[in-house]
């Protein structure tokens, strides 16, 4: 039997054919029969199940909070207060958050209920979550093959059904990419939209916190829910239009669609290439204007996003030294201070984090700066340009996620930049700060999800959910 | 010859109540470890915002140095490893300060290079415990402010005289507590010598961890003569950074110019740009109090009071303050009352009472309001007042209640100057002592001190024995004549 959706388990709990409780107990269950995806690093069965019991008490005495009955897990790069928080590294072996990130504390403030963290590549980097050292994460819907990443295991959950809802974070794809490879919906907001406090960071110009859920609407919920400026995050936006809300299209008519042509030259797979035009047809039938719009500097997206996020995470990750929390080196009580840091550095960290601080470090260092960051920093603003200037013709953009459905575990783990180039389509949308929507878009002939990626404007996700919606009703999904 | 060629930077301690970007309390001297919220500790996940505090902070300090004030500045990331900087950057700012140029008047003007905001690290304690470092991370996130100079000082009296012009300047801002003891006033100074015939810049060094004017004073002079003793030994400077010695009185070295840190700076993601518009400028403008220099020539042209009498009283601002309050009360409450006159007078009580009793109360408050001050300069202007009248009439006004007339007539320290009340008493002593008067007539003169004697003892001692003295001359007179 398919699990529920959280509309599904609100129906009942409506109906009062099932409790909190029983939802919650059920999920759990389902985890623990899907332990070998290693989808979770943490599970909190008491804790669920008390919370639960707390939402039956309110929805007993007629305080049912908004969000009662969603059951919600979250990447292990957010912040849950007394929560092991590990990142997917051994460099934070043993610690606990001291505190509730603000997008949990609003979920939890709204009746949602937490099962656990979900595994990740190492401290968000990497696109197949085979980087964590709590180890692989493996896709449900192809055996054998990555689940994406780095929100590897908030797609598995979502996708096998451990949750009704799991939060992702994107820095350069990390929420669309392993939603469309496991055939969920994954929603990266507008940067600013979703507080940053508590997520551990990554590229702090670049994060994003967001939903992935089985449906359009259960991500609109979630983000609803956990949207809004935070006086603990100065990147936070106060915007005009805080909640998506639940308005859906009947069709296209009056849309304008833009599609870049820079997201489908060489490198397309064919099967997606396929099923784009197919979903574009569709919409088309229902009245969009579709168009081809240009992106000039999509092709640097990729370098230019390997520059500043490696130069950011090598500062974000300089915290991380063994010395006040976190993994320690054997015999560190004999060592110097310069030891104890290299030791617990090289050790803590795996090795594509290693790379990345190596890469940033480099670009930041004196003599290199304006070669590489500051120029960096100019081809971001240009790139964000292309957004604006596309935005003056169309509504939104319709693009895939992925150049390929999805690759063999262990195919790229020794070649990162094959890796790094897989983010083509994803990283840009950070780059811009632009809001971008995945939705299952059909199946390839392989058998695997494909996704569909929406762009739009910025604090335009009520627009990206409408018009992902749209496409799954009328994909028939 | 050579001439010493003096760049200070200066780190001043913001006296706000919440650290630069967390909520965090900035007491000085609490428990180690208590004012750290997990911003403070650098926690992962955490996020600064930037106190608005700050800002103001750092717009009234550039202000009244003149400086330009950009009306976008960015913070940025300042790298090292340290165990007491938990982030493992410190967020300050590099390429686009919030002050640049400016300057400090110490008889001549000192250019500022620039003013800008950052965050200071924790303390290392590594003389505790034998085995370990401490850390008291409390101090983590507490705002500063860096002031860089041009490389204008040329001895190290000028260096010191400089940074007790900052210090004063800070309190009057009200925006650090200025002290160097207790660290909320910091010196590093960039020294190099050259010939005082040659305008080139020499080799210079940088000298850290002078924590009084006596110490950079003394720094400075040691690091100056060190390298004049190197070059005349036909050596060379190296670029350095030496650490002051206190107690061995001289300078060290700490790290070589090789062994300089990559800071690595970039704008701090986590931080928009600090807008500065012109509407805040004027507010921070009209908020900022009459500067000392100002004062100081006020004091002298308008109220005309001496150079020594001016320049103590603006030393402090509360005290300059005070000196204001109490003469303006003192000329609104005297007919006719010349203003310079009444500064003389004040100034004197505030040089004098005023400002002995605030250092034996360790400068607590003031003892006196500012009215009840004026009312006894009154007194002392009327001539009902000795100056040891005074003195005792201050002390006791401090501990009792009421009004300066009514504490010294409790005390009987009015002295008695009208005619009216000195006469009647007069008379009778005469009627009292007609042997003494026939004495008088027949030319013993020196029975009217005895006469003095008589009434000054009816009076308890209160009235000017002048006074009496010349109305008992003329009563005898029209007696005996």
């Amino acid at each position: 039997m398919a699990p529920p959706t959280f509309a599904d388990t609100r129906a009942a709990l409506a109906r009062g054919a099932t409790t909190c409780e029983a939802v919650v107990d059920a999920f759990l269950q389902r985890i623990a029969a899907h332990k070998h995806l290693n989808a979770f690093v943490h599970v909190d069965a008491d804790g669920a199940l008390s919370a639960a019991r707390q939402v039956d008490w309110q929805r007993a005495a007629g305080h049912a909070p908004p969000l009662a009955g969603l059951v919600l897990a979250v990447k292990d790069v957010l912040c849950v207060r007394d929560w092991p928080l590990s990142c997917g590294s051994r460099m934070l072996s043993g610690f606990r958050s001291l505190y509730d990130a603000t997008a949990v504390a609003r979920l939890k403030a709204s009746g949602a209920i937490l099962v656990g963290t979900t595994n990740c590549d190492e401290f968000a980097m990497g696109s197949s979550s085979e980087s964590s050292w709590h180890g692989p994460v493996l896709n449900p819907r192809a055996e054998g093959y990555v689940p994406g990443g780095s929100s590897g295991g908030s797609a598995v959950a979502v996708a096998a059904g451990l949750c009704h809802a799991a939060l992702g974070s994107d820095t350069g794809g990390s929420i669309r990419q392993p939603a469309a490879l496991c055939g969920v919906v994954g929603l990266k907001p507008t940067y600013g939209r979703v507080s940053r406090y508590g997520l551990v960071a990554y590229a702090s110009s670049l994060d994003c916190v967001g939903p992935l859920t089985h449906t359009v609407h259960d991500a609109a919920i979630v983000l609803d829910a956990m949207a809004g400026q935070d006086e603990r995050d100065a990147t936070s936006v106060p915007t005009r239009a805080p909640h998506v809300g639940q308005k859906w299209l009947h069709d296209a008519c009056g849309l304008r669609l833009g599609v870049p042509e820079e997201f489908f030259g060489a490198g397309l797979d064919a099967g997606i290439q396929e099923a784009i035009k197919n979903v574009l047809d569709r919409l088309r039938a229902a009245g969009a204007h579709v168009r081809s719009v240009s992106l000039p500097h999509t092709r640097y997206g990729v370098a230019v996003y390997y520059i500043l996020a490696t130069a950011e995470a090598s500062s974000n990750l300089g915290r991380f030294d063994g010395l006040r929390y976190g993994y320690r080196p054997e015999g560190h009580e004999n060592m110097n201070l310069e030891e104890l840091y290299a030791r617990a550095r090289s050790e803590g960290f795996g090795k594509e984090v290693k790379r990345r601080i190596m890469l940033g470090t480099y670009v930041l260092s004196a003599g290199y700066y304006d070669a590489y960051y500051a120029k960096a920093q100019r081809v971001r603003s240009l790139i964000r340009q292309d957004f604006d200037q596309a935005f003056e013709a169309v509504d939104v953009l319709v693009a895939p996620v992925t150049p390929v459905p999805g690759f063999r575990l262990g195919a790229m783990t020794r070649d990162p930049l094959q890796m790094y180039l897989s983010d083509t389509y994803t990283v840009t949308a950070n780059l811009a700060g632009v809001p971008g929507l995945a939705v299952p878009a059909g199946v390839h002939e392989n058998g695997f999800p494909i996704g569909i990626q929406i762009l739009g404007q910025p604090f335009d996700e009520a627009r990206l959910l409408q018009l992902g919606d749209l496409i799954v009703r009328l994909l028939g999904q | 010859m050579y001439e010493a060629v003096i760049g200070l930077e200066v780190h001043c301690q913001l006296k706000t109540h919440s650290k630069a970007f967390s909520p965090d309390s900035t007491s000085y001297g609490a428990r180690p470890n208590s004012c750290v919220d997990p911003v403070s500790l650098g926690h992962p996940g955490t996020l600064p915002v930037l106190n608005r505090r700050v800002i103001e902070c750092a717009l009234k300090l550039g202000l009244a140095t003149r400086c330009r004030i950009a009306r976008r500045s960015v913070m940025a990331r300042k790298h090292y490893f340290y165990p007491d900087l938990p982030k493992g950057y410190q967020i300050s700012q590099f390429r686009e300060p919030i002050c640049t140029g400016g300057f400090v008047d110490i008889g001549r003007r000192i250019r500022l290079t620039r003013i800008h905001i950052e965050e200071d690290a924790g303390k290392s304690l590594h003389d505790r415990d034998p085995h370990a470092t401490l850390l008291d991370l409390n101090r983590c996130g507490v705002p500063l402010l860096e002031i860089v100079t041009e490389p204008d000082l040329r001895t190290a009296k000028e260096a010191s005289v400089f940074l007790q012009k900052m210090r004063q300047l800070v309190r009057y801002l009200d925006i650090s507590d200025g002290n160097m003891e207790e660290g909320s006033l910091r010196c590093d100074a960039n020294v190099s010598v050259r010939k005082a015939s040659s305008s080139g810049l020499g080799v210079k060094t940088e000298i850290k961890n002078m924590n009084s004017f006596r110490h950079v004073e003394r720094a400075i002079d040691h690091e100056v003569a060190r390298q004049i003793r190197v070059l005349e030994a036909g050596g060379t400077v190296t670029e350095q950074t030496r650490l002051f010695d206190a107690a061995e009185r001289q300078t060290r070295q700490m790290r070589s110019k090789e062994q300089a840190h990559d800071y690595r700076y970039f704008p701090d993601p986590d931080l928009p740009p600090v807008e500065v518009t012109e509407g805040m400028r004027r507010a921070i403008l009209l908020t900022l109090p009459e500067l000392p220099d100002a004062r100081r020539h006020r004091y002298e042209e308008d109220l005309g009071l001496p150079a020594y009498d001016a320049g103590v009283l603006v030393e402090e601002r509360h005290i300059a303050e005070y000196f204001e309050a109490t003469h303006a009360e003192l000329v609104r409450v005297v007919r006719d009352a010349d203003p310079a006159a009444c500064a003389k007078v004040v100034s004197n009580l505030v040089m004098g009472d005023v400002m002995r009793a605030l250092k034996e109360n360790r400068g607590a408050a003031f003892a006196l309001a500012p009215e009840r001050l004026a009312e006894l300069a009154h007194l002392r202007m009327a001539g009902k007042l000795s100056s040891t009248g005074a003195q005792e009439l201050f002390a006791r006004m401090s501990r009792e209640d009421g009004s300066a007339a009514a504490v010294a007539a409790r005390h009987r320290l009015l002295q008695v100057g009208d005619e009216e009340a000195l006469r009647p008493v007069a008379a009778q002593v005469l009627r009292d002592h007609p042997k003494q008067v026939g004495q008088y007539a027949r030319g013993k003169r020196t029975v009217l001190g005895f006469f003095i004697g008589q009434v000054m003892r009816r009076f308890d001692g209160s009235p000017d024995p002048r006074r009496v003295r010349e109305l008992l001359l003329l009563m005898l007179d029209e007696k005996v004549s």
